[in-house]
């Protein structure tokens, strides 16, 4: 599989989400983790309850918005439902159970400089890269 | 009120920054993860790079100030513990990562075009949170 990239544009992206993350620390002093987010949203109602509401609404109309002014979203590829539905459970349960995901941890975390976000990046990176080694050239777990 | 519109606005600004950075294709970010594929894709590393140099800056600046604009006072995470639930929790989120190379953020901002399959893993996203909530385990270890 070859895959094009641009260090640029990714760079200028992920610039973004950190813009994104300094804007919700500034004006409303919380940390853009969006596992924490997505987990306070569905709980019960309330103050707490709504901002986060807030943030995940924006977050599903931010590609809506670059697809407008002609950016291109992908036409995701997944694996089989039973896959899909066994990957989304560990995720949810895992970032519970860990206290964050790539955003809280991976960004957040490690642009505060903290051994506990820096242990939680090393390990799930680790063993996403042992799951997909396991997967495309093991042949199935 | 303005916490409802700067929370949305930050969301919108995140969302914007995963589509243009690639982020939203699970084949893109399978390709960081896939190490020993011969055609490694760098793409996360810039995006890490981006995210953690700006939230760095940012966050480094909000130090100087008392309290955020919206809110009486910058909530800090107060949880240091390295312990077997944060090794244990991210082991399990990465394997899901691998599987299907979503994690939260992608997989929610994907919700509003990316069709059935997306909306599936967000369902079972879910699931597995309130899984957390009711099992016992999450009484050992509070957020």
């Amino acid at each position: 599989m070859i895959s094009t990239y641009d260090p640029m544009t990714a760079l200028i992206g992920g610039a973004l989400i950190g813009l994104a993350a300094t804007l919700l620390l500034w004006l409303n002093g919380r940390i853009a983790g969006v596992s924490g987010i997505l987990a306070g949203a569905i709980a019960a109602p309330g103050p707490e309850r709504d901002w986060r509401t807030a943030f995940l609404v924006g977050l599903i109309f931010g590609p809506v918005v670059f697809a407008f002014f002609g950016g291109t979203l992908p036409r995701p590829v997944l694996p089989p439902l039973p896959e899909i539905a066994i990957a989304g459970v560990l995720v949810g349960f895992g970032t519970q159970l860990g206290g964050g995901c790539t955003s809280g941890h991976g960004v957040c975390g490690l642009a505060r400089l903290s051994p506990r976000s820096l242990a939680a990046t090393m390990t799930f990176v680790a063993t996403a890269m042992v799951t997909v080694f396991l997967v495309r050239h093991i042949g199935g777990v | 009120m303005m916490r409802i519109a700067s929370a949305a606005l930050a969301g919108l600004v995140f969302g914007i920054g995963l589509a243009l950075s690639g982020m939203l294709d699970p084949v893109r970010v399978l390709g960081f993860l896939d190490i020993t594929g011969g055609a490694w894709d760098p793409t996360l590393v810039f995006v890490l790079a981006g995210a953690v140099g700006v939230t760095a800056i940012g966050y480094g600046l909000a130090g100087r100030r008392a309290q955020p604009l919206y809110d009486e006072s910058f909530r800090w995470p107060t949880t240091t513990a390295i312990d077997p639930g944060l090794f244990g929790g991210a082991a399990m989120f990465g394997v899901g990562w691998g599987l299907v190379g979503y994690c939260p953020g992608p997989a929610v901002a994907s919700i509003g075009f990316a069709g059935t399959p997306t909306a599936i893993f967000c369902l079972a996203l879910v699931g597995g949170m309130i899984l957390h909530r009711v099992l016992p385990v999450a009484a050992a270890n509070p957020r």
